[in-house]
């Protein structure tokens, strides 16, 4: 049974690994902040999945409070490039 | 014994979907399909991953848990996504036209070329 957790996480992993990918290629910033959101979604699955491996079943209270703070992390990262203009484009371009 | 198969099978599929879903994220070239393509499986990954996970729970509180990490995910996931996708338009992102024009193929490539809607950076 464990063996399959481990499939598990590693497939997780590799879902989290192709976000960091998007996260570092994105053209603009909304890209990254997806990017970001998955790998917050993906990052809770691996605490829930590695709660479970190890038998440990308070680790399920870390998962529930990352994705509470993914969540307000992401809302603040979008306020922060509505409100602040030159911080979503580095070439400093205004919006015409 | 049965239950072990099942949940191995759904959390089989879950990440398969997650793998789908980040696929998707890598492969195709607009922000806004790649909004689509992480809003859509995102959800349904943690669904079957923590439906399979809740079948190997010892007691109640773990259930419990469980469900509540799926409550919050179900309902702050599609939010997240609005408020990226609202936040980019009113940025002024706009979305790849030719990808528009491919699907729907009601107008010719010179109404687009001769057509004078800026583009915002975001198309490859």
């Amino acid at each position: 049974m464990s063996i399959y957790f481990i499939v598990a996480a590693i497939a997780i992993m590799v879902a989290m690994s192709l976000g960091v990918c998007r996260a570092l290629l994105g053209p603009s910033v909304f890209d990254r902040i997806l990017a970001v959101n998955m790998f917050g979604t993906k990052a809770v699955l691996l605490i829930a999945v590695f709660a479970f491996f190890t038998e440990r079943h308070d680790l399920l209270d870390i998962a529930l409070l990352y994705s509470l703070l993914n969540f307000v992390g992401v809302i603040a990262a979008l306020r922060l490039v509505e409100r602040g203009k030159y911080f979503a484009n580095s070439n400093k371009k205004e919006r015409s | 014994m049965i239950l072990d198969i099942l949940s191995c099978i759904l959390v089989g599929l879950g990440c398969v979907l997650g793998l789908i879903g980040a696929l998707g994220l890598i492969k195709l070239p607009d922000t806004y399909a790649r909004t689509h393509a992480v809003g859509v499986t995102d959800t349904l990954c943690t669904f079957l991953v923590l439906l399979g996970l809740g079948l190997q729970a010892t007691s109640y509180v773990v259930i419990a848990k469980l469900v509540l990490i799926f409550l919050f995910l179900a309902f702050t996931s599609p939010a997240s996504s609005y408020a990226l996708v609202n936040s980019a338009w009113r940025w002024g992102l706009r979305h790849d036209q030719k990808l528009h024009l491919k699907s729907m193929e009601l107008k010719t490539i010179q109404d687009l070329e001769s057509s004078s809607v800026p583009q915002k950076e975001g198309n490859q």
